[in-house]
Parts: structure tokens; sequence; C-alpha cells
């Protein structure tokens, strides 16, 4: 199967924060142009173009940025998939190429969410009907939103991460707060990431409390970036000089799934068992254990998050993620070096292309071209991703040779 | 006085004590509250109404205190998995919403309350837990 494998030749992402002057085509353009100057190549040696874009996902995303780029004619897929989405656009491009339709391609991932506030309130607002009728699937009459619990996203996720305290020993506030502490720590050494502040455990725990276990500082923000791929067939890249062979990170796994049946996934979202079936199938994949790798950049929309996929990647051992935390295994010099971008928490989550920055992050390390922030002789990585619904991706990365 | 009306068609409020009901596949045993179209687990197309039971225990929770507009502050949501069969969602009532109060593993049970009236003063009658 070696020779089968797909490379990532350009990889590039803009800063994340808040662009008044950029609009979704700026900012897709300016990484999509990049990642093409970092692999050498052009617009005009791409047979496929991916772009991933949740809020504006009806407009074409992929074609206006053409336009503004370069119309070669080429298929466009526009995709959205939930904070997954600009993973998915990877794996259209990385799918096109395994099936041998194209030896090279551009991903794009772009998101303008600005201050766009709490994500995920869902059903009608309330007060909305003067006279109550029961309506849509649950035949509710009346909006349910912190009636019957909550949907919103600080809440979902810090119930995902209270179900692993429920069962585990060793889990509370103060380990979720940790994984805050940590990444807003990371981000400080990262020029491309939304916030660049260190705070103690103590003003973590301390800031506003959003949805409890989560404060402020534990939540992601929201916030407007791009970053962009280039793909490129095993066969296409030994075609190429000996520089862009050398920069070239090799893709050992690419992996999605969606969450299977759970007795509660349809009450409460299930982000455990489907990233625990995707890390599986990556490590098997790749031939990769998860002690091997050299860094790990994941899904950590909230602090509770990124606490219980410790455990769900195979980082710690089982119900051990409270003592990995506590023993700074994931901080940039511990066991396994978890976020050292940030995260979503500081670094952002522009939802669209979270999916292709964490690829970047990986990518510049396993190059050695990470400056301040570089994990020394990364040889190999991991990229994980949930989009609620749900969908995971995650892909593993590697230093190799070509 | 109006009628009343449950917030959502899986709340029984006629009969005996006001209860949950779940679509059962027949397949598989699965429960869902909403509509169907086909059993998520198995795939078969045949359901059974079944009765859920009225106590349970907490598996996890939140407490909200930046919430959607409208949405009083702070609340409890808790995942409640019911004696008998079932997982559902929905809030902690009379139990002062901080950690030291609502603990993983409480043992709750089902009550009810007026969630909010229409115009022409027909009540929406909601669920929540309380300690049991």
């Amino acid at each position: 199967m070696s020779g089968d494998n797909v490379w990532v030749l350009g990889a590039a992402m803009t800063k994340f924060g808040r662009y008044a002057d950029k609009d979704l085509v700026d900012l897709g353009s300016d990484a999509a142009l990049d990642a093409l100057d970092d692999g050498g190549v052009t617009i005009h040696d791409m047979d496929v173009l991916a772009a991933g874009n949740m809020a504006e996902a009806m407009s074409g995303v992929g074609q206006r940025i053409q336009k503004q780029i370069g119309q070669t004619g080429i298929p466009v897929y526009n995709v959205t998939n939930a904070c997954a989405t600009g993973a998915t656009a990877i794996r259209s491009v990385y799918l096109a190429i395994k099936a041998g339709e194209a030896d090279m391609g551009l991903a794009i991932g772009v998101e303008k969410m600005g201050k766009q506030g709490l994500l995920g309130a869902a059903g009608k607002a309330r007060g909305d009907r003067k006279v109550f009728e029961p309506g849509g699937r649950y035949g509710a009459v009346m909006g349910v939103e912190g009636v019957l619990g909550t949907g919103l996203m600080p809440g979902v996720f810090a119930q995902a991460g209270m179900e692993y305290a429920n069962e585990h020993d060793g889990v509370g506030f103060e380990q979720f707060a940790k994984v805050a502490e940590k990444n807003h720590a990371h981000s400080t050494l990262n020029p491309l990431a939304q916030y660049q502040k260190a705070f103690s455990l103590d003003e973590v725990m301390n800031a506003e409390m959003m949805s409890y276990p989560n404060t402020l500082l534990m939540c992601c923000p929201t916030g407007d970036g791009a970053a962009a791929v280039v793909l490129v067939s095993e066969e296409r890249l030994r075609s190429l000089s000996p520089e862009q062979r050398s920069r070239a990170v090799k893709i050992s796994a690419s992996v999605m799934t969606s969450d299977p049946w759970t007795d509660t996934d349809q009450v409460q979202p299930d982000v455990n068992t489907l990233t625990r079936q995707a890390a599986a199938k990556a490590y098997d994949i790749a031939g990769v254990d998860p002690q091997d790798l050299d860094l790990v950049e994941l899904h950590d929309c909230f602090a509770t998050a990124e606490l219980i996929h410790y455990d769900n990647l195979q980082l710690c051992k089982p119900g051990d993620a409270g003592k990995f935390i506590d023993e700074r295994g994931p901080w940039r010099d511990g066991a396994i070096p978890v976020n050292v971008s940030g995260g979503l928490i500081s670094k952002g989550h522009p939802l669209g292309a979270t999916g292709i920055a964490n690829v970047y992050e990986v990518s510049t390390h396993l190059r050695g071209e990470a400056g301040d922030r570089q994990i020394p002789d990364a040889r190999v990585g991991l990229t994980h991703v949930i989009g609620l619904g749900s969908a995971c991706a995650i892909h593993v990365l590697e230093k190799a040779a070509l | 006085m109006g009628q009343q009306i449950p917030i959502v068609d899986y709340l029984v409020l006629e009969g005996s004590a006001p209860h949950l009901v779940a679509h059962v596949c027949t397949n598989c045993g699965a429960l869902y509250f909403d509509r169907r179209n086909a059993c998520g687990n198995c795939g078969k197309r045949e359901f059974d109404t079944r009765a859920l039971g009225t106590e349970g225990a907490v598996r996890s929770f939140t407490i909200v205190h930046r919430a959607a507009p409208g949405v009083p502050t702070p609340y409890v949501s808790a995942i409640v998995v019911l004696d008998g069969g079932g997982v559902v969602k929905s809030n902690v009532l009379n139990c002062p919403p901080d950690p030291d109060h609502v603990r993983l593993g409480m043992r709750v049970r089902l009550t009810t309350f007026v969630a909010g009236t229409d115009d022409d003063g027909t009540e929406a009658i909601a669920f929540g837990f309380e300690a049991a």
C-alpha cells in the first residue's frame, strides 16, 4: 500500500481572530494562495478543490474563492459537516486522489463568525406562539431550551465531561480547569492564535461561570479565519523537486466516523464512541502506537471535551484522564504534548477552518518549522476533530522520507 | 381556568401520576422520545409504546449561568437514567443550583410545573426532576 499514500505538500493558515476588513473569500483566498506557495505549486496544478464552510454553505464558497485565485474548470466540492467541516474538505480531496481521479488537490476551510455568541440554541424562541400547538418531532408546544435541560454547546460539553467524572475517580472542576490553563499557556508561543495570553489556574477557575464546570476561559471563542492544504499523490510527489519532497508530510491514516447508536446519544450527544472507533482504526491503519505520538491537536471546543479525549484517543491509561492532566502529561514538555497551538480554547475555532488548521499545525512541527513552539524532533502526530451530530475525523501524520 | 397541555408529547398528564412514555423498538428494545421513521439501532420499523419509571439517578449535569435569551439563570440541566430503562434530559428543580447541592448519582423523581400560558389560558406543563 506504500505507493498509494497521500501527502501534504503545502499547508497554511491565517491568524485566527476577527477581521472587520476581510470577507470569507478574502480569508479563504489568503490561506489557499499561501498553501499553494508553500507547496511550490499553482492553482493550475490542482485537479480538484474542496471548500469547507458552515455559515455561508449554500453560497458556493469554493467557486467564489476560485473566481479570485483561478478558474481552471476542475471539480469543486462544497462541504459542511459541523466542526468537522474542514477535515471533511481534506477527506474529499484525499478520496479523489485515492480514487485515482486526481493527482493533486486543494482543500480550504474558512469561517467568519465575528462575535456570534453561544452556539446550539435549538428550537423555537420562547413566546413565539400565542396558542399552544404541538409541533416538531417531539410535539413541543413551546421552546424547550432551558426548560427541559440545555442544548447549548457549553452545557452539552459540560455534561459530556461530567459523565466522565461520574464514571471515573479523580476528575472534577480542577482537572477540567487545568486543561484550559495549559492551552492558554501554550498559545503564548503561537503568533497565529486568536489569543496569546496565559492565565493561572485560579484565574481560569474564577472566571465567569458559563456552564459548570466550564468557565469563560474554558470555552473556545468564536472568530474568523481560514486554513488550506495541498494534497498530492505519492506518485506525483516523486516527480517534484527534492525540496518539495523533503518538506512533504505523509498522511499515514485518514479516518472519519459518525456516531454509532448508543442508548443515550439521541438525548445527550455521545462524543466518545465515534472518537474511540476512529482512533482505533487510525492507529491500526498507520501502524502507530498512541505512545509513539510526538504531538496531538485534538478538539478542545471546551476544556471538558479535551479531558475526555485523552482517554478516547488512548493518550492515557483507561480512566486516567484526570491523572494525566494532574501529572502534566499533555503539556508541551509532557509525555504527549496536546494542543501546543493553544487549541480551540485559545488559538480559536472558526468552524470550517479548524479541521485543516490542526493539520497545518502538526505538519509544521513535523517539518521542524514551528519556531518558538516547535516540539523537538517531532516525527509523528495526530489531529482530531468532532462535529457535533456527529462527525469525527482523525489524521495521523508522519515525517517520512520519499 | 384554562386547560393544560404537555410541553412535549412524551409527557403524559392524563390518568395516573405524570410520567414519560417512549417508543420502544419491538425488535431490539431501543427507546426513543421522538417521532420515528425506523430504529436507529437495528433499522426495524415496528414500535410499541412504553410508560417509563418516574425515579432515577443523575448521570451527568451542568449548571447553566449563561443561557439563551429569556431563560432564567442559573439552572441545572441533567441527564437522568430512569429506573427500569430510559435516559432523559431535563432540569433539576427545587435544589440550590451549585455543585455542593447537585451531585452526580443523586436520586431524583419526576415532577411537573407550569412552563407557560398561551393567549387562551392554556397552560404548558413541563417536567423536571427533584431530589427523591
